[in-house]
């Protein structure tokens, strides 16, 4: 699952699938919508939003412009920290590097704190592939394993899943990964809290190799930072021998300042909290410890060399465009076919795997049919960009990639022909007064792709005259 | 003031009762009202599906006819935001097109030795024309409330009105409570909230048909929030987003009408599209 989600068809029919699901629905709704309400209370009440979003943007935009400069900072920081860094052009090398790193210690078995870029890159499976087992210790991300499933929300993995379902997954898998789900477990989110604690607080005592992702890495002083809701990310970060951290190259920050502005935009806009509850930072090896930094490009570069697309980049992982979106909110995030769903995955995704592109994350196949569907996995409503806490105009980027994406024979015909019609005001004028004569004979089931608008709705009534023949016969209506 | 309507495609072709409103309405204000008749389509369609290249043609036809006039005024938030939002990227990415492009490509020999002045500060024609005429295209409320600065239009439509601010009205020119401070002037009409508002409606232009699903499952939702408003009228400032949530109430026989905004300005006590306790039972395209 390098990235996308193999063998996933394109979005149109995974959602249609999704939509269908009513349990499903009622999940996504339910979840979405009291997330988006504490997010719309939190951020309602910070006078200065605006002026922290802007700074946000300000400061990624100025990172991702210098970004080799900082980088090369950051190394020097880390590894004079004690801390060993290394590059990793794509998923296939920094998946190497790191099951290389563990095979180092002869330990068979790891802790892993939640982290996007592992899963972007496969690395659980990578690692199994070599005998190694990864665990995750994340609540919502153990609940997506044991389920063998797979994560549907950036933050919350498993918001497909209601309380009953999650019983069911700790009673059945919990006893085959480590310790047992008691018997008598109920859906008590309470009950199903302890018994995630015990299962988990075994595996930290045991484990002494630890994996981990990033919010944040400062370049000035070398600094990774985590934040998190559980403390379970701070169980991994400390208790294990050796830590290799696996971070994308764009979470860069330059100086520890401008962690000010970051720290209040991302529980914010992520959980809806003032403040999360946990944030660990980390200054290369601790004593006793050792640190190993595995730099990811995996595409980013690529994506920074386009104008447009690269504003993606600034992107902190709040999901907070998922929470508003309404076609997530419809069809969750599986039918994205990627770890990276709604707004976000649908700009990230097919721009990660390289738009026009063979690259090696498509397998040498050009853009798969599901990369090529994601720009057009939204209406355009906006609603996305005017909740990011680091302004990416999601629909700008969305109708960029549109323009890059490949079209089908009948629309690029259809889209050529509208074009013709209105290059003229007289074509368009003499094919309104061919529509007004054929009006009585539309039918109100269309066939063929008009089909996707009659099935739900029915179609207007075309009117006899066109509003610049009513114009011309009336003069303006003075007539 | 020397008005230019800009009609918009969709409202030419399918809804002609709109745009007769706002001439009628703008007339009664005192507005000298234009329409340029070389004017076809923004591009938004074009555009948005992904075909800039036919968008920027529209665009260059778009500047052209409209230079020259104090405001141009569209029935339509989405087109009027293509407009205001989309035009300068397009007339930015075709200025860049021109500087990196062979001759003989997209760009005219003008733009190409303009191009090359940009380097030095300078923009293409085509940017500088955006710049002139982008600002003056406005949406209808917009236009009312900001450019003549009325909010009592004079409008008299007695029934019970629920109003859906459409994305782009909403999010993208920030329309915020220009239309309802329109409709609560309005005598005779009873305005009533809708919840769920600011929520899309699940049109998206092709998107309708490419995720016919999705958009169905959002409609199902506006269309369901409607009907628990009792109104008798649903009303936007944008006829495509109408067509599609009152396809909807119309396959339902809900016995919603959909009336664009311009309509209900426009009606008064001796010309109304449809008499007092006669607005239920409208078809899909609803007082046309
Ligand atoms: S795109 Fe913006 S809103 Fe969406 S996850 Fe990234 S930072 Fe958050």
């Amino acid at each position: 699952m390098s990235g996308t989600f193999l063998g996933m068809p394109a979005f149109p029919g995974n959602a249609a699938a999704a939509v269908h699901d009513s349990q499903l629905r009622f999940n996504l709704r339910k979840a979405t919508r009291t997330i988006r309400g504490k997010r719309a209370a939190v951020v309602g009440e910070l006078p200065d939003w605006e002026e922290l979003r802007a700074a946000g943007k300000a400061i990624k935009d100025h990172t991702l412009r210098n970004l080799d400069r900082h980088l090369l900072r950051l190394e020097e920081a880390v590894t004079r920290a004690g801390g060993r860094v290394h590059w990793a052009a794509d998923a296939a090398e920094a998946n190497r590097i790191v099951a290389e790193l563990v095979e180092a210690t002869g330990e068979t078995e790891v802790v892993k704190v939640k982290s996007m870029a592992t899963q972007e890159i496969g690395l659980n499976e990578a690692l199994a592939e070599r005998g190694i087992t990864a665990y995750e210790t994340d609540l919502a991300e153990l609940i997506v394993q044991l389920g063998d499933d797979l994560p549907s929300h950036i933050l919350v993995p498993a918001i497909h899943r209601n309380r009953s379902e999650i019983r069911e997954i700790f009673r059945e898998k919990m006893g085959q990964w480590g310790r047992a789900a008691p018997g008598d477990l109920t859906d008590d989110p309470r009950a199903l809290a302890e018994a995630a604690r015990l299962h988990l607080r075994e595996r930290f005592l045991s484990s002494k190799v630890a994996i981990s992702g990033a919010n944040f890495m400062i370049a000035e002083t070398g600094t990774l930072v985590v934040l998190e809701s559980e403390g379970n990310g701070r169980m991994c970060l400390t208790l294990p021998e050796t830590l290799i951290s696996v971070v994308g190259i764009e979470k860069l920050l330059p100086r520890w300042q401008d962690l000010e502005v970051f720290l209040q935009l991302l529980p914010r806009s992520s959980t809806g909290e003032r403040m999360n509850p946990y944030t660990s930072t980390w200054t290369g090896a601790a004593e006793g410890q050792e640190f190993h930094l595995v730099l990811l490009d995996n595409g980013r570069t690529d994506v920074l060399a386009d104008e447009v697309g690269r504003q993606a980049l600034r992107c902190i992982r709040c999901s907070a465009c998922l929470n508003v979106c309404p076609v997530y909110e419809r069809v969750g995030g599986h039918a994205y076919g990627s770890v990276y769903p709604g707004p976000i995955g649908a700009i990230l995704t097919p721009q990660l795997h390289g738009m026009t592109r063979a690259t090696p994350a498509s397998h040498g196949r050009g853009i798969s049919e599901l990369d090529a569907s994601l720009p057009y996995a939204s209406s355009l409503c906006g609603a996305c960009f005017e909740a990011c806490p680091v302004a990416i105009d999601i629909p700008e980027v969305l109708v960029h990639l549109r323009a890059k994406a490949p079209h089908p024979r009948s629309e690029r015909l259809a889209m050529r022909a509208a074009g013709w019609v209105f290059d003229r005001p007289v074509r368009l004028a003499r094919t309104q007064r061919l529509g007004g004569r054929l009006r009585r004979f539309v039918p109100g089931r269309l066939p063929g792709p008009g089909a996707a608008w009659t099935d739900t709705r029915d179609v207007p009534d075309i009117p006899a005259e066109s509003f610049r023949d009513w114009w011309d016969r009336t003069e303006g209506g003075t007539r | 003031m020397r008005v230019a309507l800009f009609i918009t495609c969709v409202n030419d072709t399918l809804f002609p009762g709109t745009g007769q409103a706002v001439v009628k309405l703008l007339r009664r204000l005192g507005c000298e009202v234009d329409f340029p008749r070389a004017q076809t389509c923004c591009g938004q369609m074009h555009v948005n599906t992904g075909y800039p290249g036919e968008g920027t043609r529209l665009a260059r036809r778009f500047v052209d006819v409209f230079a020259g006039y104090d405001a141009v005024v569209a029935p339509s938030g989405s087109c009027a935001a293509m407009v205001r939002e989309q035009y300068p990227r397009l007339a930015r990415a075709a200025s860049a097109a021109s500087l990196a492009g062979p001759p003989g490509g997209a760009a005219s020999g003008r733009e190409r030795a303009s191009g090359r002045e940009r380097a030095s500060g300078w923009e293409t024609a085509f940017e500088r024309e955006v710049a002139e005429v982008a600002p003056k295209v406005h949406d209808l409320s917009e236009f009312l409330v900001d450019v003549l600065g009325v909010t009592d239009v004079g409008a008299y439509f007695p029934h019970r009105v629920t109003y859906h601010p459409t994305c782009h009205s909403l999010r993208g020119l920030h329309l915020g409570d220009r239309p309802a401070r329109l409709l609560r002037e309005v005598r005779g009409l009873e305005l009533v909230p809708l919840s769920g508002a600011e929520e899309c409606c699940g049109f998206g232009g092709t998107f309708a048909v490419k995720n016919p699903a999705v958009s169905a499952a959002m409609c199902a939702d506006k269309v369901h929030n409607v009907m628990a408003t009792g109104a008798e009228v649903l009303c936007a400032a944008d006829n495509s987003c109408l067509m599609h949530i009152g396809g909807t109430l119309g396959r339902q026989r809900s016995g919603v009408r959909v009336v664009h905004l311009a309509e209900i300005l426009a009606a008064t006590e001796e010309d109304t599209p449809f008499p007092a306790g006669e607005a239920t039972g409208g078809r899909a395209g609803g007082a046309r």
